[in-house]
């Protein structure tokens, strides 16, 4: 007998990826703009998800697994609600974003790419947020914060529930 | 149509659309590999077949196993450069695939030929060796000659694992065509055909990799 | 927002003047940065509402317009309101600064003094652009009409002229004839490599096969740079006109533009263009009534600096690995499905209409030699006026950093600057009179790339500058060959053992051989490249490396592990504000209580230097020798010795 919560999940997947696909045209060559849409939807690629997408889109499942691991857009492992993103791009490394993601880091308890054991942060850091002029730069929920002071911080994460 | 280039000084004919390797292969010319099988498309991941190749007075280093041949081309496949190209490859490349201190198969022979220090840089090799120099042979073949796409790579850079899908494993019992392929031995050592106990894309997302 | 579709370049020519008529040009305009990453982040969005409420409640919709713009290129002053028809500059503005703008500027037609820009070395204020040292010495031919266009609203882009280059590339020129203009302009390719423009379009046009695709390159991942970002938010029209024009030169019915996965309003803003632009008529089918058609699909990337890299770049496009392929073959000639290909960078493309509309001739006086027309560098990193400046080909690195960029802050001194990215390298102060143009940057070992110009001083590290570039590109490497892959590793481990005081004999060697390793047998020119910071930094500053690896110094203390923390007790004030702003709670006092860092919970994150004011200069940094004693905790502050 088939569980059916697994059959409820299994629906919610598929109705999500065939959506996805379907505003494509299930067309193959925009996989990564399907998988995009779905990581945006759910918040992370799961297992599940990723087989549907190969299924529906009669992709192998190496190729959707080999693109959906490569690309820092995408998680394979869930993620907190509230997402911090430090910018190590060159400008803002010469002026101190090093220094930020370890005051960061000391003030949540967390190293780069954890997310928090109450699933309420996951600290990045990205290769450039193209907000050189202004760094150092740190992305807090698609908000971006320039020059934060660590009393800064604190106000932001404390506001972050 | 034929095309004449010179190799190591010696006349070659080619036809179109040869590549440098196999037109010196045909000549009886070795140049060696790792990542290079005849049935599958080139590669170009070990850049241990590279060569030098001088056209209109310009010497470029290239990989032979992709490079077209031309007209006129003239091929160096041993030079002082050449050298310390593999040399210096195999000396990057032999921490990974280490077992107790010692490499074997291709990388042994090429570390021998080539004078290659194969603990040089073990001080900074601080990563769990993965026995695999990625040269996706078992993936191509998979996908390529084979067509089952039951292991793939996943990961970027030095996060890169060449993993088995277990949903695709059954036509694995009879296939295992990239047991006998993978030039450090990793496939048959470490796979357990009917559950690729810790080969699998779920122990790579357990961080098992 | 576009009305209906036009079908000839009378056509055109009458929706221009169509919108003309119906914009007062004595009206007043404000225009603000909301459409950038710049901008919102520094609250220009508050401003622009503050504005929009108080001109409401004025009544003063029909004498003042408000222009919502993408990047003007002065980020480090944003927000930046521009009052226009006298193109007046205040800067730094808050919200509760619009009252006063409205009423004494708008109204009075006077300035805001204290709103004026301040030149950093002359301390003079500027109101207008041509009193303004960041802006006077540019030549803004392509970002200039960012102040004047609202990204999202074709009519802008139109009302300047957009279009007319399209129209005449059309119906007054031929597809060869617009190819020669281009290659007579000498145009090269704005994105890194370039590349000769012309010749690449007319191999893409001669290699035999169809469809033939054009491409714009928006995956601007130099970390530093950020031009790409602000001419497609800012004026994506450009860009699409001189996509069509390349396809029409080229033979090409299908493009694509792809746009990294970074830069969330440059994708939206690409769209709505798209959009806007085939409801004019300005692509599709039959465009402008020529019977030329091209259509365009705009692709988001994932997050992978690799993925600009054109191989990869197309393969992303047929949904496939966004990884390089080995190829021999010029995508120009083989590239996405195996058709002729030709992929160029944004800056490039937003460079076609004005050779068109201007002339090859034209474009050929601006510049050097060897390097036509301007370039637009981000100026980024120690330097005063940072932000997106364009300037001709040839001018020098000194006049960008000193007349245009101000200079140094805080009175630091000068020591090096990168450009090209992580392909590129590092120039110290004796080459700063040299010429900016591709092959004067190559000479010196490092290259121009997509124009990230990162300013370094006496606090940055040279090493660790290398260690940070070898990261980047270790992070960012498709893993797909050994030498980069391994390289990269290899190099990354050695470089950070230096910086953490754990270099040896040999590691200088060590690294020249694998970077060399890696120029010769990498398969993209990711790996090829990424070892020209490590190799230019030894060139230039070797004696920093020698200075870790033998004496476990850092000549710029900024090392961490060699570097440690101290607050001078002769010098300390206890006025608590460091105190406040640690971290970890390292350091100990109270008010009145001489100050003093536990070196134990010290994680050397710099809080404590950079706030302790000038004044006082408590805090120094010590690396390669013995801190001095602490004072005996308790210790009062001695007031009367700092009278």
């Amino acid at each position: 007998m088939v569980s059916k919560t697994k059959n409820k999940k299994s629906t919610k997947f598929s109705k999500a990826v065939k959506k996805a696909a379907g505003s494509y045209q299930k067309d193959k060559d925009m996989l990564i703009q399907i998988l995009l849409d779905l990581q945006s939807m759910f918040g992370w690629l799961s297992r599940e998800v990723l087989t549907e997408v190969s299924e529906q889109l009669e992709v192998p499942i190496t190729q959707v697994y080999q693109i959906a691991s490569y690309y820092k857009a995408f998680s394979l492992m869930p993620r907190g609600r509230h997402i911090i993103k430090v910018c190590l791009g060159t400008a803002c490394q010469v002026r101190g974003s090093p220094q930020l993601l370890n005051i960061i880091s000391a003030m949540l308890n967390m190293k780069p790419h954890e997310t928090s054991e109450d699933m309420r942060f996951t600290l990045e850091t990205v290769n450039c947020l193209g907000c050189c002029a202004m760094g150092p730069v740190v992305e807090v929920d698609k908000t971006y914060h320039t020059k934060p002071s660590p009393s800064d911080l604190r106000k932001i994460f404390e506001s972050a529930k | 149509m034929t095309i004449t280039l010179r190799i190591d000084g010696k006349e070659v004919k080619a036809r179109e659309a040869m590549t440098v390797l196999e037109a010196a292969k045909e000549a009886g010319i070795e140049i060696p590999t790792l990542c290079y099988l005849e049935k599958l498309k080139p590669y170009g991941a070990c850049r241990i077949c590279s060569v030098e190749v001088e056209r209109k007075g310009k010497v470029r280093i290239v990989a032979s196993c992709g490079y077209p041949v031309e007209q006129g081309l003239v091929v160096k496949t041993r030079s002082p450069r050449i050298d310390r190209i593999r040399k210096v490859i195999i000396e990057l490349v032999a921490l990974t695939t280490m077992v107790d201190g010692e490499v074997a198969g291709e990388i042994k022979k090429l570390a021998k030929e080539y004078g290659a220090n194969i603990h040089r840089f073990e001080s900074r090799f601080r990563a769990k060796p993965t026995r695999c120099i990625l040269c996706g042979q078992c993936v191509r073949y998979c996908d390529e000659v084979v067509g089952e796409h039951a292991i793939g790579f996943v990961g970027r850079g030095i996060e890169r694992r060449a993993a088995f899908f277990p949903e695709k494993a059954r036509a694995c019992l009879t296939c295992q065509a990239c047991f006998d392929l993978c030039p450090t031995g990793k496939i048959p050592s470490e796979t357990d055909f009917v559950v690729f106990d810790g080969f699998s894309v779920d122990d790579y997302l357990a961080g098992e990799l | 927002m576009a009305g209906k579709r036009i079908s000839s370049p009378e056509g055109l020519e009458q929706l221009r003047k169509g919108i003309l008529s119906k914009r007062d040009p004595n009206k007043l305009i404000v225009s603000i940065c909301t459409m950038s990453v710049c901008g919102q982040s520094r609250g220009s969005v508050d401003v622009c509402e503050r504005f929009k409420e108080e001109i409401r409640r004025a009544g003063f919709e029909d004498k003042v317009d408000i222009r919502e713009t993408g990047c003007q290129g002065f980020c480090e002053s944003e927000p930046v309101v521009i009052i226009f028809p006298e193109g007046i500059y205040y800067v730094n503005v808050k919200p509760d600064d619009v009252p006063e703008i409205i009423s004494t500027t708008l109204v009075e037609r006077e300035l805001v003094d204290r709103l004026l820009y301040t030149d950093p070395t002359t301390s003079k204020k500027g109101a207008k652009e041509s009193d303004i040292s960041f802006y006077k010495n540019q030549m803004r031919i392509i970002s200039g009409n960012n102040r004047y266009i609202n990204p999202r609203y074709i009519d802008d882009y139109i009302a300047l002229g957009g279009y007319s280059a399209l129209s005449k590339a059309l119906f007054q020129m031929t597809p060869e004839q617009v190819l020669e203009e281009i290659k007579k302009s000498n145009l090269r390719g704005r994105g890194g490599g370039g590349f000769p423009t012309g010749i690449k379009w007319e191999t893409t046009r001669n290699a035999p096969g169809k469809p033939k695709y054009v491409i714009v390159n928006c995956d601007e991942g130099d970390p530093g740079a950020y031009m790409d970002r602000s001419l497609m938010e800012g004026n994506p029209h450009s860009v699409l006109e001189g996509l069509v024009i390349g396809a029409y030169a080229i033979g090409s019915q299908e493009g694509f533009i792809y746009v990294r996965q970074e830069y969330p309003i440059a994708y939206e803003n690409t769209i709505q263009a798209v959009k806007q632009a085939e409801e004019y008529g300005f692509l599709g089918e039959n465009i402008l009534g020529s019977g030329f058609d091209f259509k365009v699909k705009v692709h988001l990337g994932a997050g992978a600096f690799v993925s600009g890299e054109s191989t990869a770049l197309m393969s992303a496009i047929e949904g496939k690995l966004g990884e390089p392929k080995m190829k021999y073959i010029h995508t120009a000639v083989s590239g996405i499905k195996g058709r002729p290909s030709c992929l160029n960078n944004v800056e490039t493309w937003t460079n076609v209409p004005v050779i068109i509309n201007k002339g090859a001739e034209w474009f050929n006086s601006i510049g050097t030699e060897g390097s036509k027309g301007t370039k637009i560098f981000s100026l980024v990193g120690k330097v005063n006026n940072t932000g997106l400046v364009e300037v001709p080909m040839g001018m020098t690195l000194r006049q960008l950093i000193y007349d245009i960029g101000g200079g140094i802050p805080k009175g630091k001194k000068f020591k090096a600057v990168q450009t090209g990215g992580p392909s590129g390298g590092v120039i110290p102060e004796q080459h700063l009179d040299t010429p900016i143009d591709f092959d004067e940057l190559t000479k010196l070992g490092s290259m121009m790339g997509s124009g990230g110009t990162v300013v370094m001083d006496e606090d940055t590290c040279m090493v660790d500058t290398a260690r940070y570039f070898i990261s980047f590109c270790c992070e960012e490497s498709c893993g797909k060959c050994i030498p980069c892959r391994e390289g990269l590793r290899t190099l990354r481990e050695i470089l950070t053992d230096i910086c953490e005081g754990k270099g040896e004999e040999g590691d200088i060697e060590a690294i020249e051989d694998i970077a060399e390793v890696m120029q010769d047998a990498s398969l993209c020119a990711l790996g090829t490249t990424a070892a020209n910071p490590a190799l230019t930094t030894l060139k230039y500053f070797r004696d920093e490396y020698q200075a870790h690896i033998k004496e476990k110094r850092c000549p710029a203390k900024a090392c961490k592990a060699l570097t440690s923390y101290y607050i001078d007790p002769e010098k300390c004030t206890a006025c608590m504000i460091c105190f406040k702003n640690c971290p970890t709670e390292a350091i100990h006092g109270g008010k009145g209580i001489i100050h003093w860092i536990e070196q134990e919970k010290c994680i050397k994150c710099n809080a404590c230097f950079e706030v302790c004011p000038p004044r006082f200069s408590a805090v120094r940094r010590f690396s390669g020798e013995p801190l001095p004693p602490l004072p005996a905790p308790g210790t009062k502050v001695i007031r009367e010795k700092k009278r």
